[in-house]
């Protein structure tokens, strides 16, 4: 009813290219980013801050950059965790080898770094593929968090061989650190992060993209037409590193304040390939919204009982937690392996022939 | 030079001088392996029969330990539990086929995979929720399982074996020289073979899918069962097997996804490798080189030859 496309015309090429070329989504992503940016900050608490939106922002980035990879390219890994985890000891030495330069300068950096580690490890994926490849990603996995346990250079020779987030200012401001208040770091991990879909999803609608989809949907024919799939497949790793890179480092640096090795362990690769799996294989929305769902669904369940005033232990809620969560993925499966995107994709097309069927 | 000699000749001559210890490490590795095989043989059964990738074979392991230990708690006879939580991996096969694998059926092997991990997570949220999240000890004693040690004087020295840990091979062996059987001779076994080669001509000749894969499920929970039972009898039961159980999907790679002897023969070549490297190299880096040596064993491996030692040359190569 509300959601009619009907009357607005395209009259250039660039309107017909155009991200959002609905009116109805433009206002919508307006509205959305009002909120994000002047509502939250505004009326949020700190708890809302920092106990769901910047965790929520921090998964959805992290799960774009697996997206890229499994999602858009088909290549499966198990090693998201892993590459978090370079992005943010890579941020971390970076910052304290320079603590003069600007700490976001150094985020991003920090991305270039786990994009090169990554396509790496990427490269046994011009060999093999599938379950074959999400061992080869495993190796990744284990490795890079041994490395974290037992390379000391990486977190200065600390006596804990934790890293510690220094302080750092922008604009004056400190955004990191003990100092730091929850809007401001939420502010910045906001305009990374919306900074940055709006890259991936420009690299994925052009050619880069494109090339990434023709080699998930039949890589022979792909090579057939000219694509070369030792570049891209490199390059969907790297770019696929580079935000999960940049992910662990705002992970680290703006949400946890500190680390240790045990946080990037196999358990945030699969965390993460929950969220793309429930959210979409191969949207960037749906990246948001399984990283919602699957983050924030914990807390509420954690929250539920108490407000209901039912007399369930912590321990055992946390269990029904895990439960959900495997049951919620089966069933994902088994009614809509496109995950919540197509569902949000199915329910748009039903109210733009509202009130007919089709 | 100094650094070559610790890579090439040291570990050898630390071999030549004491003999002892390494056949001590020989064992350990074997031992590991076993336990690594034990795990891939569930992997490779359902691999077989449904092509499904079966990454809750681990947690499977843990459960099935979990509720015969949990029975015994509540005062169930041992041997009773052990008949009972033979019932229920039954009961899990059935309605892991009925649930999952049947609305699934066709669809792309990544989701039926995909499928697997969310069965992992349910499970081990009910695993805690019924029985506790805290490590258990195995009921070595009430099933008759051996302990203390052996010691063999052998090579000027002394070699010591658990008496569970030879236990625990001869029962491996045991189990895969009769399910080989059970695959060879039996009707039921000719119609999982059957299934394993194609699903379309088995239906055609009247196998029923749904009765393979159960049976085959219900096998694989015998061998998370046994598993189980042998590794809690060594350390505890406790979740955190569930990570050793990925150690399974070098194994795999090593001996190839559809044999049954090659996930023998992997998990103790990983098991093996493993120890010795960790035993002989692991210093020169530190230590803990345990955690990530399998895979890259396994990823050197695929580079050569990805079909496995025994695997059927079906692999996608890109």
């Amino acid at each position: 009813m509300f959601y009619r496309e009907a009357g607005q015309h395209k009259t250039t090429y660039a309107a017909d290219m155009a991200a959002f070329p609905v009116l109805q989504d433009r206002i919508g992503m307006g509205v959305i980013l009002a909120v994000a940016f002047v509502g939250l900050p505004a009326f949020g608490n700190d708890f809302l801050l920092n106990a769901v939106m910047i965790p929520f922002l921090v998964f959805s980035l992290a799960a774009i950059g697996l997206n890229i990879l499994t999602g858009y390219t088909g290549l499966l890994s198990l090693g998201t965790g892993a590459f978090m985890g370079v992005g943010a000891y890579a941020c971390y030495k970076l910052t304290t080898l320079f603590p003069s330069v600007n700490i976001l300068i150094w985020i991003i950096t920090s991305g270039f770094v786990a994009a090169a580690v990554g396509a790496l490890f990427g490269l046994p994926s011009l060999r093999i593929k599938g379950f074959y490849l999400a061992v080869a990603t495993l190796a990744a996995q284990f490795f890079l968090q041994w490395c974290f346990i037992r390379v000391p250079w990486l977190y200065n020779n600390n006596a804990s061989g934790a890293i510690e987030v220094p302080l750092r200012t922008l604009f004056g401001l400190p955004v990191t650190g003990a100092t730091a208040t929850a809007t401001t770091r939420y502010l910045v991990v906001l305009a990374v992060v919306i900074l940055m879909t709006w890259a991936a999803s420009n690299l994925l609608r052009g050619r880069v993209g494109r090339t990434f989809m023709a080699v998930r949907d039949m890589d022979i024919a792909a090579e057939l037409i000219g694509i070369r799939l030792l570049a891209t497949k490199l390059t969907a790793f790297a770019v696929s590193s580079f935000y999960c890179g940049v992910a662990g480092a705002l992970m680290v640096f703006l949400w946890y304040g500190g680390a240790e090795a045990e946080v990037f362990d196999i358990n945030q690769s699969f965390f993460i390939l929950f969220m793309i799996i429930i959210g979409g294989l191969g949207s960037l929305t749906g990246s948001f919204m399984g990283a919602a769902l699957i983050f924030i669904l914990p807390i509420v369940l954690r929250e539920m009982p108490a407000a209901l005033g039912l007399p369930v232990r912590a321990a055992t809620v946390e269990h029904l937690t895990f439960m959900t969560v495997g049951a919620l993925i089966i069933v994902f499966l088994v009614l809509e392996p496109m995950g919540l995107a197509r569902l949000w994709q199915i329910g748009k097309q039903k109210l733009r022939v509202w009130p007919f069927p089709y | 030079m100094d650094i070559l000699y610790q890579i090439f000749v040291d570990p050898f001559v630390q071999m030549a001088t004491a003999p002892d210890l390494l056949v001590q490490t020989l064992w350990e590795g074997l031992v590991a392996g076993v336990l690594y095989a034990l795990i891939a043989l569930g992997f490779v059964l359902i691999f077989k029969a449904s092509g499904v990738f079966n990454f809750a074979q681990g947690i499977m392991v843990v459960f099935a330990a979990l509720t015969l230990v949990g029975l015994h708690e509540q005062g169930v006879p041992a041997f009773v539990a052990l008949a009972i939580t033979i019932v229920v991996m039954f009961g899990l096969a059935f309605l892991v086929e009925r649930l999952v694998l049947r609305p699934l059926v066709n669809q792309p092997d990544i989701i039926l995979f995909m499928a697997t991990f969310g069965l992992t997570y349910f499970l081990i949220g009910l695993g805690e929720l019924v029985f506790g999240g805290d490590p258990k000890v195995m009921i070595a004693d009430a099933l008759f399982l051996p302990k203390g040690a052996i010691d063999i004087k052998m090579l000027g020295g002394f070699v010591s074996l658990q008496k569970i840990d030879v236990a625990a091979a001869v029962i491996a062996s045991l189990m895969v020289l009769g399910l080989g059987l059970f695959f060879q001779k039996t009707r039921i076994g000719r119609a999982l073979r059957a299934v394993a080669d194609s699903h379309r001509a088995a239906l055609s000749v009247g196998i029923s899918l749904e009765q393979i894969w159960v049976i085959v499920w219900f096998a694989a929970g015998i061998v998370a069962l046994a598993t189980g039972i042998m590794w809690g009898a060594r350390s505890d039961v406790s979740f955190a097997l569930q990570i050793i159980a990925l150690k399974a999907l070098p194994v795999l790679i090593l001996g190839g996804f559809t044999s049954i002897p090659g996930a023998i023969v992997g998990g103790v070549v990983i098991g093996i490798g493993e120890k010795l490297g960790e035993f002989y190299w692991g210093p020169l880096l530190g230590r803990g080189i345990e955690s990530w040596l399998a895979y890259v064993i396994a990823l050197v491996f695929l580079l050569f030859r990805p079909q496995g030692l025994f695997g059927e040359r079906i692999i996608e190569r890109v």
